[in-house]
């Protein structure tokens, strides 16, 4: 079996006990990347093959003398390209911020790097993680593994995309209205957005504050506890990170059973908007974690039909501040020959920003302004409040509530691009928990009759991640659909 | 007809913090360029803010000194537009909910007090500053200042002329100085003032169209802007003209107010609660501590100034502007118990050489303790006044102490009798002409024995002893050779 196929859990059992190298494991991603990122194009920028190779015998030979290992050491991860990596261009995907190049770390790479990880690359997404498709990248779309003409999903794409394709043994993605559940669907793999608040955000360039978070993107359940062991801290220096406990949360992924939990199945969720192959494997998903022991319950979200509505002005109306800055002043893009300073503004956001990150700053701009601010910035905060209370009333009732992800399977490319409103309706399933800042978890839960994976929704109670990993770890080890890997041509 | 002026004033004041609001780069003043930022204040992409706990603190111990009440559950927001300055594109500021609100500050103008009614105070960030120097065709921006931490402090509209705002702006000052909330340095830009103006018939309880005024960095522009602005307003309503609502800049070379911008390109800040800073929920138990804390405040010490020690009104007002300066009279009065004679020596010797320096007292190299012995000496009649007087720059600029000087001078007042006897018949001898002439009745001649005794004794003799020795000697004894 080729290194590459491995999940993260047992490259490292094998790295740890000294069955292999650091630089087997960077050479054979390097073989596979070179082999599979033509098609894939997942990533935006690439670590040089010669830098991580030095890095890898570097490794090893600090290594000889006394094998002491951090979890991370040697991992060969990619991270989306909206986290900040000292010293590695990090773009989000935009002409904007094509050339910068951080002077620090995300608190997220921080251990990372101390554990002597292999960033691999920087992955690709939808500009400033603004989208649902990877297609709004000033780079070009990246493709679905299991079908290149389909998209992997968005924004966190080219994460989701690289653990699908093995061009990483895992990935870090972010998640504002379902960016990391969304792709992990669409491209078979497991992705977890977890309870606001629980992992830092500083480094991570801001979409819309109040909903960012960071996630992983596995092959399984247990690699994303595994990494999530590593990215959940609190950080003085993100005033929003939550000062909780921080348990081991692979030692959720080793019970098998549900027995004693009770799961609810929200009515709101299975409407007219819903492709009829991905509810019936969904319910069927929902079968299987009855098997297993949980008690089912139908449940109701009442307020979920709003929840779009108020996520896409909640959202635009951060990012339209949060993306002020990229004005041309400091770093960054700067349009050439303007005339004045006001020119040099509108210059360089015009040609700086792609459509839909314009778009998205009119909408949040409009739902600030004067006179409108109530109505729209105002009733949508309202909405969020109402939808959290919704959620509040059902984890009264049930431990957890399983869900689609997505309302159909992966897309063909360019499908949605003409109309935004078709975009951002697939959303639908995962805004919800964003507005609510719950954790949520993508799990791969069977296929289309056209061979394109199906992801089933878990999600809990704030800070709950020990439950929702739980749940999805004995529904993945029940299954097979983890098994079944795309053939790239 | 005749007019009134309605004015309320804006002041950001910059906090006394060691670092900025939202991280951690200092605050000094002064550095090269962009010599004190970090990814935060800079706004990096994914750098978030911080809040600092101490600019709170002081927020609520002016707002504590100015009778304000202070909100308990605060939120930031972000105030939007675009300039160079402005790193992030927005300004993290409070706008629904100040920290402090309801306040009052007393002053007195020409005798007459009147209670100013404070309307809000709220933290917000400083921005940076656009430098256009140099090459014309360039400008650049020092983010340095960008970060910094302000309590903007708004009155209501109640002052109504440029002598209320300047007693305000000094009495607010000095409130802020005591409780080294801030340095209160107008020229240096930590205590900005921006006040806005209306003018109106006069007993009209109507507000007319107000003017916002900018760029007004000494106390004496605050009063010229003022004044020419008063005289602006009423000259266009009394030729019937209308007063636009607008911003005009103080130009101190031509004495003036120019638009800077009318009120149709005012902004719309699009505020909103910034998502990055979680509400700043303030205790009870810590605004009690901090009241608890305050130090007396400059009206209250004057009072007891003039109360205790016997001092007039002008004398107390002027001790108590600083805290420094307050603290050293007091101490010097412990150790010399004559506070009006202190008084003097602070406010003239002392004061002249730490002004001249732009030295705090707190910094004076003439301790209190120094000042209260070179008192000393003077009232034992060990030294003269007016050496004492002489000396003091000496003394100011050695720090050394006053007997120690004397002694190496050598300036010790020559009070023994024998010696001043010997002097006094020298020089009586030495001026027969005009010991005749007070013996002829010409006692106006004694200030010129006196003068050329103190002469001859290097300015070391006792002057009243001199005095008397001379009256005596003058009118017994036999003119000499005679």
């Amino acid at each position: 079996m080729s290194l590459v196929k491995l999940s993260l859990q047992e490259l490292q059992r094998l790295f740890t006990c000294g069955e292999i190298s650091a630089f087997e494991i960077a050479r054979a991603y390097l073989l596979r990347i070179n082999q599979v990122e033509p098609k894939i194009k997942a990533y935006i920028t690439l670590t040089p093959k010669d830098q991580l190779l030095a890095q890898a015998e570097a490794l090893d030979r600090s290594l000889k003398a006394w094998r002491k290992t951090e979890p991370m050491m040697a991992m060969p991860l990619a991270i989306k390209d909206n986290i900040c990596t000292e010293g590695v261009r990090t773009t989000c995907g935009s002409i904007m911020l094509e050339h910068f190049v951080p002077p620090y770390d995300a608190a997220v790479v921080e251990p990372l790097r101390q554990q002597r990880f292999f960033l691999l690359g920087k992955t690709n997404l939808d500009e400033f993680a603004m989208g649902s498709s990877s297609e709004h990248s000033a780079f070009g779309p990246t493709k679905n593994p299991w079908k290149l003409t389909h998209s992997p999903g968005g924004s966190s794409g080219g994460s989701a995309a690289a653990v699908a394709a093995d061009e990483c043994v895992a990935a870090l993605g972010s998640d504002t209205g379902g960016s990391i559940r969304l792709p992990a669907a669409a491209c078979g793999v497991v992705g977890l957005k977890p309870t606001y608040g629980r992992v830092s955000r500083y480094g991570l360039v801001a979409f819309a504050s109040s909903l960012d978070q960071i996630g992983p993107i596995t092959k399984t359940v247990t690699d994303a506890a595994i990494l999530l062991n590593v990215l959940a801290k609190h950080d003085p220096r993100d005033s929003t990170s939550a000062t909780v406990p921080v348990p081991d949360f692979t030692k959720s992924t080793k019970r098998k059973d549900l027995k004693k939990l009770k799961v609810g199945i929200p009515q709101e969720f299975f409407t007219d908007g819903l492709d009829t192959e991905v509810e019936r494997t969904v319910r069927e998903a929902i079968a299987e974690l009855e098997r297993l022991g949980a008690q089912l319950c139908d449940i109701s979200l009442p307020m979920t039909e709003h929840a779009i509505a108020a996520y896409y002005l909640i959202a635009t109306a951060e990012a339209s501040s949060n993306l002020a800055r990229y004005d041309g002043v400091k770093y960054g893009f700067r349009s050439k020959e303007t005339r004045d300073l006001l020119d040099m503004y509108c210059q360089t956001r015009a040609q700086g920003f792609g459509p839909e990150v314009k778009r998205r700053i009119m909408l949040g701009t409009y739902a600030l302004s004067a006179g409108y601010y109530e109505a729209y910035y105002g009733k949508a905060q309202a909405v969020r409040t109402l939808i959290r209370q919704d959620f509040d009333a059902a984890f009264q009732e049930v431990d957890l509530i399983a869900t689609p992800v997505m309302p159909t399977p992966a897309f063909p490319l360019g499908e949605k691009l003409k109309d935004p409103l078709q975009m951002y309706l697939l959303d639908m399933y995962t805004i919800p928990a964003s507005l609510a800042g719950l954790p949520a978890i993508a799990v791969p839960c069977g296929f289309s009759s056209a061979g394109l994976p199906i992801g089933l929704q878990i999600m809990g109670r704030p800070f709950e991640e020990p439950l929702v990993l739980r749940a999805a770890s004995a529904y993945e080890q029940a299954t097979n659909w983890r098994k079944k890997r795309p053939v790239i041509r | 007809m005749t007019y009134e002026a309605v004015i309320g004033v804006e002041v950001h004041a910059q906090l006394r913090t060691a670092t900025k609001l939202f991280c951690g780069c200092t605050t000094t003043f002064g550095l090269a360029p962009n010599t004190q930022c970090c990814p935060v204040c800079i706004g990096m992409p994914g750098s978030l803010p911080v809040l600092n706990k101490r600019a709170v603190e002081l927020a609520i111990r002016a707002g504590l000194a100015l009778n304000c009440t202070i909100r308990l559950s605060n939120r930031f927001a972000r105030k939007n537009y675009f300039y160079p300055d402005l790193p992030k594109g927005y300004q993290i500021s409070q706008y629904e909910a100040p920290i402090c609100e309801s306040g009052s500050l007393d002053i007195t103008t020409n005798g007459h007090a009147k209670t100013v009614r404070i309307r809000r105070a709220h933290l917000e960030e400083d921005a940076g500053k656009n430098l256009h120097e140099g090459d014309a065709a360039t400008s650049r921006v020092d983010f340095n200042r960008a970060g910094t931490p302000l309590l903007e402090i708004v009155t209501e509209p109640d002052l109504s002329s440029p002598e209320e705002v300047d007693a305000y702006l000094r009495a607010l000052r000095d409130i802020l100085k005591y409780l080294d909330a801030c340095d209160g340095n107008m020229e240096q830009g930590s205590f900005r003032c921006e006040p806005n103006i209306s003018v109106r018939p006069a007993g009209s309880s109507d507000l007319g169209t107000k003017v916002e005024l900018k760029n007004i960095n000494s106390f004496r522009f605050v009063k010229q802007a003022l004044a020419y602005e008063i005289a602006r307003q009423t000259k266009v309503l009394a030729s019937g003209g209308v007063i636009h609502q607008e911003t005009r800049l103080w130009d101190p070379e031509r004495e003036v107010t120019v638009v800077m911008r009318s009120k149709e390109e005012a902004h719309d800040y699009r505020y909103f609660p910034d998502p990055d800073l979680l509400p700043v929920e303030i205790s009870q138990e810590w605004i009690q501590e901090l009241r608890q804390s305050l130090p007396e405040l400059p009206a209250a010490r004057a009072k007891r100034f003039v109360h205790d020690y016997r001092l007039p009104e002008y004398d107390a007002s002027v001790l108590t502007a600083s805290k420094d300066l307050a603290d050293y009279f007091e101490a010097c009065v412990r150790l010399f118990p004559n506070p009006k004679i202190v008084s003097n020596w602070v406010m003239g010797e002392l004061l002249r050489e730490l002004n001249a320096r732009g030295i705090p007292a707190q910094r004076s190299p003439v301790s209190p303790e120094c000042l209260a012995k070179l008192l000393q000496l003077v009232d034992e009649g060990t030294i003269s006044l007016k050496i004492a007087r002489e000396i003091f720059p000496e003394l100011y600029a050695s720090g050394k102490d006053p007997e120690t000087l004397v002694h190496e001078k050598g300036l010790t007042q020559i009070s023994d009798a024998q010696v001043l006897e010997q002097l006094v018949e020298e020089v009586m001898r030495q001026h027969p002409a005009q010991v005749d002439q007070y013996r002829r009745g010409k006692e106006a001649v004694l200030g010129f024995f006196v003068g050329q005794v103190m002469k001859a004794s290097g300015g070391k003799a006792n002057p009243g002893k001199v005095n008397e020795l001379l009256r005596r000697k003058l009118a017994s004894d036999t003119p000499s050779g005679s």
